[in-house]
């Protein structure tokens, strides 16, 4: 369980969060949504210490991230896996070596062990065959899914994923989305997700955050958005032409 | 203001880099992979550069040794005392400034705009460390590449003046351990030191503290040439000035 309170979070003089408060539950699927520029990614990376909030806390498991010591913060560390909008695949390694990596820097495995380890892996996201290639060598949705494999591969005990679908085609998309939400409650892990994508929300959306301008305008889950009355989440919701369609006929009584 | 914001940076940089260690297992290969970077595929342009600056000085010095009271043999010594004195540790690290230095800045600044860096930290690792220490140790090699800069260029000087028929084999040699004084040995590679530190330091600076995208990575490293001529410039007349008067 991860615990925000009251974030904010400035760059220079723009406020980009606003005090956030949410709750990321363990062994389910916590969804960020929300409009392009509100904030979702610095939110997550807040959470991650990668940005300092000007104000407000952050908790795993009950215990604030500020108090933490720094082998506590090396600890915690070794229990995320991150999964980045743009991949952040090291460029100078092949596929199996990116993937290898945090068992490298964090266990004390054998090679054969790390090597059937990361197979196991590679095969879970479907991309058995390319061990071998350098990141440039293969599809941004390929890319994204050795992203995804490096993030799982020592088995954390948080996993972010920022648009972990984005750029994958919709099939793919489906069995990212199902892998995630499979892993989070086999090893009843907190799994934090932002996301564009209606059908993930749709999918795996069992706990939602909903940004808007740097405010939580809206919280719930899969069954409740759909049902909202609330207009700054059926704006959002119900942009595309599809859902329009389908809230019209249900609005309509079909 | 901005300068000293940037050299405080500089240091605050250089104390992350010196702080918490990368597992020695994974360090070790990164240090291996920075002498081959960074290291061995300068070695051939070093040597072309070399070979051919030592025969212009040779040419030059003959051609203006028009007073038949100077001995021949003044070629080589003037060739020696310029080659090690200047252009190999300077001249070559001025070149080093463009290829290494662009290469680091480039390579670092491109992790940094692609969030590779951001993925080390949430990893927990001191990406300072990881980046920046294994490079700096791998051009703890880098006085080889100017002893190799140093003896090809007076090479290039002995063929040219030899060949050229300016000197004979025999002045020359005479020429070149005339006068020799060691120390100048010992103040080359001090200077070669500390140029080799700059190298690696000021272009990873530029490439890990930049903002932007792959645009931004260009103008970082052509930022990041300049300054690094200039400090190795200024370092050359700081030493010179305390070693050397
Ligand atoms: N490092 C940074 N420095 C300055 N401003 C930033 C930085 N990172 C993000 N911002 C600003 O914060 C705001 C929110 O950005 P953020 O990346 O969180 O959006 P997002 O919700 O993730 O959008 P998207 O869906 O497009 O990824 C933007 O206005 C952006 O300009
Ligand atoms: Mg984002």
């Amino acid at each position: 369980m991860i615990e925000v309170k009251g974030l904010h979070k400035k760059f220079d003089d723009e406020e980009v969060l606003k005090g956030i408060d949410f709750v990321f539950d363990r062994g389910k699927t916590n969804l960020i949504i929300g409009q392009s520029g509100s904030g979702k990614s610095v939110l997550m990376k807040c959470m991650l210490g990668l940005f300092m909030p000007e104000k407000g806390s952050i908790e795993y498991d009950g215990k604030s991230y500020h108090e933490f010591t720094e082998d506590e913060k090396k600890d915690l560390s070794k229990q995320i896996g991150m999964v980045f909008q743009g991949g952040a695949l090291f460029d100078s390694m092949t596929v199996e070596e990116n993937v290898m990596f945090p068992l490298r820097m964090f266990t004390r495995q054998k090679r054969k062990e790390m090597k059937s380890r990361v197979d196991e892996v590679l095969e879970r996201v479907n991309l058995t065959g390319t061990a071998n290639k350098m990141p440039s060598e293969i599809s941004g949705g390929m890319q994204k899914r050795v992203s995804i494999a490096r993030a799982i591969v020592n088995r954390p005990k948080y996993l972010f994923c920022d648009e972990p679908n984005s750029g994958l085609d919709p099939k793919t998309a489906t069995v990212i989305d199902n892998l995630v939400q499979e892993l989070t409650h086999e090893y009843d892990i907190t799994t934090v997700i932002i996301t564009h994508d209606m059908n993930s929300v749709l999918e795996i959306g069992e706990k939602i955050a909903f940004l808007k301008d740097g405010v939580l305008a809206w919280k719930g889950d899969k069954s409740q958005i759909f049902k909202t009355e609330d207009e700054t989440v059926t704006d959002f919701v119900y942009s595309s032409d599809l859902f329009k369609k389908v809230r019209k006929a249900q609005l309509e009584g079909y | 203001m901005n300068y000293l914001h940037a050299i405080g940076e500089y240091f605050l940089m250089l104390k992350g880099v010196f702080g918490r260690m990368t597992k020695r297992s994974v360090l070790k290969d990164l240090i291996f992979k920075e002498i081959d970077d960074l290291i061995l595929s300068s070695i051939g342009i070093v040597a072309f550069l070399s070979f051919f600056i030592g025969a212009v000085v040779a040419i030059q010095t003959a051609l203006n040794l028009t007073n038949p009271l100077i001995p021949k043999s003044l070629v080589a010594y003037a060739a020696r005392q310029s080659v090690i004195l200047e252009f190999a540790p300077t001249f070559i690290s001025i070149i080093m400034a463009g290829k290494v230095g662009s290469y680091i800045t480039s390579s670092i600044g491109s992790m940094n705009v692609t969030e590779q860096i951001d993925a080390l930290e949430v990893m927990g690792i001191n990406s300072l460390n990881y980046l920046i220490f294994p490079k700096i140790i791998a051009m703890l090699a880098y006085p080889f590449v100017i002893a190799i800069s140093m003896f090809l260029g007076i090479v290039g000087a002995y063929t040219a003046a030899v060949m050229g028929g300016f000197v004979g084999p025999e002045p020359f040699i005479e020429g070149l351990q005339d006068e020799f004084i060691p120390f100048h040995l010992v103040y080359a590679f001090i200077k070669t030191f500390l140029f080799a530190f700059i190298l690696a330091t000021i272009p990873a600076y530029h490439g890990y503290y930049m903002k932007g995208g792959a645009l931004e990575v260009g103008e970082a490293s052509t930022t990041s040439f300049v300054w690094t001529s200039v400090v190795i410039i200024i370092t050359n007349y700081a030493v010179t000035q305390l070693l050397l008067s």
